[in-house]
């Protein structure tokens, strides 16, 4: 075997894009001006974090405003449109409110179809062959999977998203929590909640 | 991400907006994902305003716009940073210049 291919980690030649960018990652870390922690975390933030914030805030607008949640249910994208999150590519957004008799579930049994402007980026159990050829066919038993165990007086609901309609579920709201305000009550509400494979937290596990 | 810098960076639109696939943040090589790492946590540190980098990377994109799968959003994305940096004293040319023929060369590799 050649010494190349043996010692050499870049057979290929770096484009010099790439060669410019470490270039300056390296020059502004040594200056001090910057953390290859703080860059990997942003990268991290970007590519994990973004969505379910915004789902979140619609999810306790909705829990503390009635009307709003009237609207909500209604037509789901024009009011997610309202607060500022745009994107689908031209899929609806429906909202699909889980109560004490109904609980909703979402999966795209075809792809990873995702209401990415409210959630963010799939989980990557979202987009495996199992959860979507499962979750339809024995769905209480892939959520007590995920640690869910739903009565049998409960009606569970799966809902496929598809490329003209992504869904989301607006998660009942937790006990306790009637004294919490709009903004108290937006870190309960998980990514899970919102696919309707958990409850949203209880405000003493949040905490 | 702090949600300042966070909406900033991720509601620029029409040909700023950060190419996506189905909703995914795309970077189409490692590079990429680094330049934009680099920029939003400078301007999470309150290097410099990211209004200036913004208007920096729209000259480029006018200058030579992306394709609709968003090739070259970075290499345009990355042409900003460098003319930031450059303006704001952070890095000189020379030392660009000479740290990248150093990378190029082969004699660091610290992937």
């Amino acid at each position: 075997m050649s010494r190349n291919h043996s010692g050499e980690r870049h057979p290929e030649p770096q484009p010099y894009a790439a060669l410019r960018t470490k270039a300056i990652d390296s020059l502004l870390v040594e200056k001090g001006l910057i953390s290859t922690d703080a860059i990997d975390a942003r990268v991290q933030a970007y590519e994990q974090d973004i969505g379910p914030l915004n789902g979140a805030k619609v999810v306790a607008r909705a829990w503390t405003d009635a009307e709003f949640k009237a609207r909500l249910l209604a037509d789901g994208t024009s009011v997610v449109g309202e607060m500022g999150f745009f994107g689908a590519q031209g899929a609806e957004i429906v909202a699909l409110e889980n109560t004490p008799e109904v609980h909703n579930v979402v999966v795209c049994t075809l792809c990873s179809c995702y209401p990415w402007p409210v959630l963010g980026l799939p989980p990557r159990w979202y987009k495996s062959d199992a959860f979507r050829a499962r979750i339809v066919i024995e769905p209480r038993a892939v959520l007590r999977e995920f640690g869910l165990t739903l009565g049998d007086s409960i009606e569970v609901r799966v809902w496929d998203s598809n490329s003209d309609i992504r869904y989301m579920v607006l998660p009942e709201r937790p006990k306790g929590t009637d004294g919490l305000s709009e903004e108290e009550l937006v870190p309960l509400v998980t990514r899970d909640s919102m696919i309707g494979v958990a409850k949203a937290e209880s405000p003493t596990r949040a905490v | 991400m702090t949600s300042e810098t966070q909406t900033q960076v991720t509601s620029m639109q029409g040909d700023l907006a950060l190419p996506r696939s189905n909703g995914e943040p795309v970077f189409a090589a490692p590079w990429e994902s680094r330049a934009f790492g680099i920029a939003v946590a400078l301007n999470e540190g309150g290097a410099y305003d990211w209004g200036d980098f913004q208007r920096r990377l729209a000259n480029e994109i006018a200058a030579a716009p992306s394709d609709a799968e968003g090739t070259g959003y970075y290499e345009r994305w990355l042409t900003s940073l460098e003319s930031l940096l450059l303006d704001y004293g952070m890095v000189t040319q020379a030392e660009l210049d000479a740290r990248t023929a150093v990378y190029e060369s082969g004699e660091i590799d610290d992937d």
